[in-house]
């Protein structure tokens, strides 16, 4: 039996630091994930962890600095949120493309400009390319499972995995968590054990080499390869997590999707907020049901595209828009991965909401379905690119 | 599958390339013959040579070698790239530069 | 223990022939001989930021590195070294490796006084037990001769061509070394090529065996950005040495060391005349142009003589 506690989302995932114990941290203050380095700083300064913390200038120096750690033979992690993330943007392609699994705590905020310090996901979505593995959470207790399982994943397939969950919605907001034991953390996580790294005396590599057109592309297939492998590893180590925890997880998570005529996909803290309205709208009598997205990187394409087969009407929420003028990343990933499956029944329509901080409420989410309800009514789309509680 | 430097040519897979391009040895890139660059090569003559080895560590190419007991022995011209400013430092004029037609 | 070149140059060299710098570059022969003050005994971590040096010593698959080595990105050597040195700290405290283990960083000009600087000054600023090495050619070699920061005045740089309005880099040289000091490391100091290498041999031990953070701020001359021949460097080096244009010293905890005072200060023309990157101050009219670099070195040699309280 784990232990109860209630924690923010951000304290949750500096408590799943402090429980795995890694090597190093190189991190930067921002809102709003800068309580994660300072409440894994206390733990450093009070000897409750034998990690060394660097406390760097700069998020670029953050995920250089973990390169470093990380091609040395250590686990490296470390914390970040929107200008933050995307200012390292350019190190998280090294660290990925030097295949180093490096563990990063990200708490969505979106990006300036106007500079805003509320969530959206406008800062994940904008390195969605960089070759992370990339996990949502919707809670407190997600975040945390997530973040435990995080490290068992990467060092697979020996690629970086991103932990994110949403700003001040889940990192600043306090909920009841379930805890698993500190001992039980580090069994399961296990101890890092690289094959080749710096300071192995035995044997001198070298690693960022300039690689030209003769290797450069056998070098990103590879790597693409590896995400692939890490659909299979992040469900086995789901199961694993689950015999220990009861708790499951997948690359995603569907609600009320079996007999669903209409539907959406979503991505984090808002599929609570979606969870509620569909109860409300299923007492109703209206078939309505949601896809969670928890895996973005590698995405679901297969699994995605058998929950939305039978839909009628989908909507993908996107909480960042492409400014490609017609939809939001994830939709065009969703309907990417439709495509692919041979899948062109469902009408889908592709909603920006939430962003910088846009409240989402059940009634949002139920104007969404009222929307679908007439396309699946009507078998005209209408507009495929709309905004969600925009002032008109 | 071998992730020796020696058998990452170009034509190696996706497959057995190294990971992250790395490679697991040091010093490979003394197989890379760099003196084929030259268009004049350095010439010693050991009789004028006083083993001053002023000219050994001004080489940008490691192609002055020099034993354990000190002696600078002939040039290594599969590295030497024939910069010239080895007989340039020479205080005794005992390296000329010279056409090298090979 | 006194210099001697013969047991300097009968150990091991440590970085590979085969790279693929020009013929007569200066910055093989920096690194080689830092390299080569490393202790036998002791491993090292070589980090290198995306420069000529780079793209020529780890070309895949050859590394022209005997010691692990890594190369992240063009503006954070620093940084990524500074997590290799963090790593190496853990490593010891768990009791996961015995060996003993030394970190250097090699940068440009580019890559230090300019991109990699804020990189830099943070990693000596958190106290890091690394060397970072600046090799400085004075532009931006490795994309064509662009100026930097570090260019001297008047420099004609692709992107400061000599023109019919500008003359050439309008702006001094940032002085480096001095700002390095300004940190309050234990070690900093400024060398080149010069006779038998003591003097740069001597501080590349220095800076390695400092515990703490040490910067070496190298010249090193690029034949084809100056335009002199290739087997001019050492001359190059030394009039540079002469005319006090770049004078060797050391800080040591604070203390300003001159290394080298020479018997009769060269006029600066002496080391313009030889580059061709310099070669319109000779025209004609210009005169003004070799003045005013004249003002500029006379009064930076003064201000060091003093904090050398020489």
């Amino acid at each position: 039996m784990g232990i109860r506690e209630r924690l923010s989302g951000n304290e949750a995932v500096a408590y799943a630091m402090k429980q795995i114990n890694p090597d190093a941290m190189g991190a930067y203050p921002i809102t709003p994930s800068t309580e994660i380095p300072q409440y894994f700083s206390a733990y450093v300064d009070n000897g409750e962890v034998d990690t060394e913390f660097i406390a760097v200038e700069s998020e670029h120096s953050a995920m250089s600095a973990c390169i470093g750690a990380q091609a040395a033979g250590c686990r490296a992690i470390s914390a970040t949120s929107s200008c933050g993330l995307i200012y390292m943007a350019e190190m998280l392609y090294v660290a990925a493309s030097d295949r180093l699994p490096i563990t990063l705590a990200v708490s969505c905020r979106a990006l300036s400009g106007p500079i805003n310090i509320n969530n959206d996901h406008s800062d994940v979505m904008a390195v969605r390319d960089a070759g992370w593995l990339i996990l949502f959470a919707e809670t407190n207790q997600e975040a945390y499972d997530n973040y435990l399982q995080a490290m068992r994943i990467g060092e697979a397939v020996s690629l970086p995995i991103m932990i994110c969950q949403d700003g001040f919605i889940t990192s600043h907001a306090i909920e009841n968590i379930e805890l698993v034991e500190t001992e039980k953390v580090r069994e399961f996580v296990g101890e890092y054990r690289p094959k080749h790294f710096l300071l192995n005396p035995d044997e001198p590599i070298a690693v960022g080499p300039y690689s030209t057109p003769v290797y450069y592309m056998e070098t990103k297939r590879q790597q693409a390869q590896a995400t692939l492998d890490a659909r299979a590893v992040i469900k086995n180590v789901a199961q694993e997590f689950a015999a220990m925890t009861g708790r499951q997880y997948g690359l995603i998570e569907t609600y009320q999707m079996d007999d669903a005529e209409e539907a959406i996909v979503i991505i984090g803290s808002s599929a609570g907020t979606a969870r509620e309205a569909i109860k409300q709208l299923r007492r109703l009598g209206h078939k309505v049901g949601m896809i969670k997205v928890r895996s973005f990187r590698p995405f679901p394409v297969e699994e995605i595209a058998a929950a939305l087969q039978a839909v009628k009407a989908f909507a993908v929420m996107d909480k960042d828009d492409s400014f490609n003028g017609h939809c939001g990343p994830l939709f065009a990933e969703t309907a990417a991965a439709l495509y692919a499956q041979g899948i062109s029944g469902p009408k889908g329509i592709s909603y920006i909401y939430g962003l910088g901080g846009r409240d989402v409420r059940v009634e949002s989410i139920q104007h969404v379905f009222s929307e679908l309800e007439k396309i699946a009514q009507t078998g005209n789309p209408g507009a495929t690119y709309r905004y969600l509680d925009v002032r008109e | 599958m071998s992730h020796l430097a020696k058998d990452m040519t170009a034509s190696v897979t996706w497959k057995d390339i190294t990971p992250g391009g790395v490679i697991f040895e040091g010093g490979t890139s003394k197989v890379v013959e760099t003196g084929d660059w030259r268009t004049v090569k350095p010439v010693l003559d050991s009789s004028k040579c006083k083993q001053c080895l002023l000219c050994a560590p001004v080489c940008p190419d490691m192609s002055i070698p020099v034993d354990k007991e000190g002696k600078r022995g002939d040039f290594n011209y599969f590295f030497c790239k024939g910069c010239g400013i080895c007989a340039n430092v020479c205080p005794f004029g005992a390296i000329t530069m010279v056409g090298d037609d090979q | 223990m006194s210099y001697s070149l013969k047991e300097n140059i009968i150990k091991e060299d440590r970085f590979a022939g085969g790279h693929r710098m020009c013929a007569g570059c200066g910055c093989p022969i920096a690194v080689r001989t830092v390299l080569r003050a490393l202790e036998p005994e002791d491993h090292a971590v070589v980090c290198s930021a995306t420069s000529c040096l780079e793209v020529s010593s780890f070309m895949y698959p050859y590394t022209s590195y005997q010691d692990s080595f890594i190369h992240n990105a063009f503006e954070n050597a620093a940084a990524t070294l500074s997590g290799v040195e963090t790593a190496y700290r853990v490593m010891k405290k768990m009791g996961k490796i015995d060996a003993s283990y030394k970190f250097i960083a090699f940068g440009g000009d580019g890559g230090t006084y300019d991109i990699g600087f804020q990189s830099l000054s943070g990693a000596m600023e958190r106290g890091h037990d690394m060397v970072y090495v600046c090799y400085d050619n004075e532009a931006y070699m490795n994309t064509g001769i662009q100026r930097s920061s570090s260019t001297p005045q008047f420099a004609d740089t692709t992107t400061t061509p000599v023109g019919k309005m500008i003359p050439g880099k309008p702006q001094q040289k940032k002085n480096l070394t001095k700002i390095m000091v300004a940190h309050g490391i234990p070690y900093v100091a400024q060398t080149t090529f010069f006779g038998n290498f003591k003097d740069i041999t001597e501080k590349s031990q220095k800076a390695i065996y400092t515990p703490g953070p040490a910067f070496l701020n190298i010249m090193a001359p690029c034949p084809r950005g100056w335009r002199y021949p290739s087997e001019k460097l050492m001359e190059i080096t030394k009039l540079a040495i002469e005319t006090c244009v770049w004078p060797l010293y050391e800080v040591i905890e604070g203390k300003y060391v001159l290394n080298y005072r020479p018997k009769e200060k060269l006029p600066v023309q002496e080391y313009l005349k030889v580059q061709g990157r310099f070669s319109h101050m000779f025209h004609p009219g210009n005169e003004w142009m070799i003045e005013q670099v004249q003002q500029e070195v006379d009064l930076n040699w003064k201000e060091l003589l003093k904090l050398c309280g020489t």
